[in-house]
């Protein structure tokens, strides 16, 4: 009764507002607006940033994460606080410490300058942003995905002299393609969410900085229409990206995947 | 036991809250730091307090029209309030306290080598001009098409926007950090701890605009006697020499 209870209280508490936004929409309008020059600039730079995000974020983070998940060294609580402290801060305060970082007069900004690169105010920044705010994300998940590796397996391709890179990737990378896979779509989920970040150390400028969200905060204060609008599309993509990239992973957990390794193995 | 506890906090705010009448505040950005002295002002005499929310004018209109609750609106211009009044936000006449003009601002190292106005337009100076919705980037804009008197200028200086921010003050922020080379802001905004830490350019007084800061009642306000005094202390000798310290520019006897 209580569980029936707090899942039905859940249920509207996620479900109520997106069916709002849902309902306020007046049919037809959408895809009217979706030839409004500023909403295709917003809409391409979200994909193209997200996207490119999320191939930083997985480039950077496997490594990252399978260190983690199979070394143990001085400092790894720091080093793992670190990777996580993205979900915990404001992004706004994010957007401040990548401003002070890599800023024109930021630490490592005043280095890049003199290589004649300045980040803040371009698209190169809003991809910056989405990774720092996204990485944890995937880290986690890739990390919980090798740590599920049975130590077995590796031993086993360790005593048939496997090297440790040809173990990775044809023995880890395999078993661990589901949590890979949900790890970058969240990745991307929230590289595509995101704002604080971007609006703090990119800037806000049409075609060049201002992505979906940010593009839904103006036109908040001008059109609630629009804004609405904006919202939906969105919402949608965001949906269509998690349910796409879900699928796979889905299909893989339910593929007996990890026995048939283990007999080959064994053979 | 976390119900009983959700109970007890609830009765503890509700109860802070009740002791003290307070009323809060919608206030542009550029008002954040006289209205917070105006607050400070005005609980020394009568004893409300207030609880300020600063942002951009075009954000305030937003919220009160989501049903935000608030007892006052002050706006950065004519526009806004205007909006306020026809979506009935607001209830009364609007009172004009206060007004502004524009000036440009660059970071002390000066990156961009601006030193007059017409630097702006040199191609690569980045600069930051509020986006058009905010009050202060619409004075901008009507600025720079004074300054332009018929030239290029206007546009030109426009091509060198590397952001439209969405309050006056990201701009100064951005600015004093060095990120940007120049951003349109008020005279006001260049604070007592900010001279020093950023450069002024002044703006001829034939091109420069005057931004209108009105303030009203808004509907559905809850803490009326609150609300009415802060405005009261605004408009009166003490308040206009307050807000005259930090920079504003006189009301004028003429309401909006």
């Amino acid at each position: 009764m209580a569980v029936t209870a707090a899942a039905g209280l859940l249920l509207l508490l996620l479900g109520l507002p997106v069916l709002s936004l849902l309902l306020r929409v007046p049919s037809g309008s959408l895809l009217r607006r979706l030839s409004d020059p500023v909403i295709q600039d917003a809409l391409r730079l979200s994909l193209v940033t997200s996207l490119l995000a999320t191939a930083c974020v997985v480039l950077l983070g496997t490594p990252v994460a399978y260190l983690l998940a199979t070394r143990f060294f001085r400092g790894k609580p720091v080093v793992e606080t670190v990777i996580d402290l993205p979900i915990v801060l404001p992004p706004t305060v994010a957007g401040l410490a990548l401003l002070l970082a890599f800023g024109r007069a930021g630490l490592a900004g005043k280095a890049l300058g003199a290589f004649g690169i300045t980040l803040p105010f371009t698209t190169a920044a809003v991809v910056i942003a989405q990774v720092f705010m996204s990485l944890p994300f995937f880290v986690s998940s890739a990390r919980a995905g090798f740590a599920r590796v049975p130590r077995s397996l590796l031993d086993a391709a360790s005593t048939l002299r496997a090297s440790e890179t040809y173990t990775f990737f044809r023995v880890v990378l395999p078993l661990s393609t589901p949590s890979l896979i949900a790890g970058a779509s969240m990745a991307c989920a929230r590289a595509l969410g995101e704002f604080g970040a971007t609006i703090t150390f990119a800037g806000n400028l049409p075609g060049i900085t201002q992505t979906m969200p940010l593009a839904v905060y103006v036109a908040f204060q001008t059109d609630l229409e629009v804004a609405i609008a904006l919202s939906v599309i969105l919402m949608l993509l965001s949906f269509l990206l998690l349910l796409g990239l879900r699928a796979p992973a889905g299909l893989a957990e339910r593929r007996p995947t990890a026995p048939r390794f283990v007999s080959t193995v064994s053979r | 036991m976390i119900a009983r506890l959700a109970v007890a906090l609830l009765v503890f705010v509700s109860s802070t809250a009740a002791d003290r009448p307070s009323a809060t505040v919608f206030a542009a950005a550029s008002l954040s730091d006289v209205f917070q002295e105006a607050g400070r002002q005005v609980q020394k005499k009568s004893g409300y307090s207030y609880h300020f929310v600063f942002a951009g004018s075009q954000q305030l209109a937003a919220q009160l029209e989501q049903g935000a609750p608030a007892d006052l609106f002050a706006s950065a211009d004519d526009r806004w309030m205007s909006y306020a009044n026809e979506h009935n936000l607001i209830d009364g006449d609007a009172k004009r306290f206060a007004r502004n003009r524009l000036i440009v601002i660059t970071p002390v190292s000066n990156p961009g080598r601006v030193d007059k106005l017409e630097d702006l337009a040199r191609p690569g100076v980045k600069v930051l001009i509020g986006v058009e919705t905010v009050p202060a980037g619409r004075y901008a804009r009507q600025v720079l098409s004074r300054l332009a008197k018929g030239s290029d200028y206007g546009r030109r200086v426009l091509a060198n926007v590397v952001s439209q921010e969405e309050n006056v003050k990201s701009i100064v922020a951005k600015v004093q950090l060095g990120e940007a080379d120049a951003g349109f802001v008020y005279v006001t905004d260049v604070s007592a701890s900010l001279r020093g830490r950023v450069r002024v350019i002044t703006i001829p007084e034939a091109s420069n605009v005057i931004a209108d800061y009105p303030i009203a009642i808004a509907h559905g306000a809850t803490n009326h006697d609150a609300a009415q005094a802060f405005v009261d202390y605004l408009l009166s000798t003490d308040g206009q020499a307050l807000l005259a310290r930090y920079g504003f520019l006189s009301a004028g006897t003429d309401s909006p």
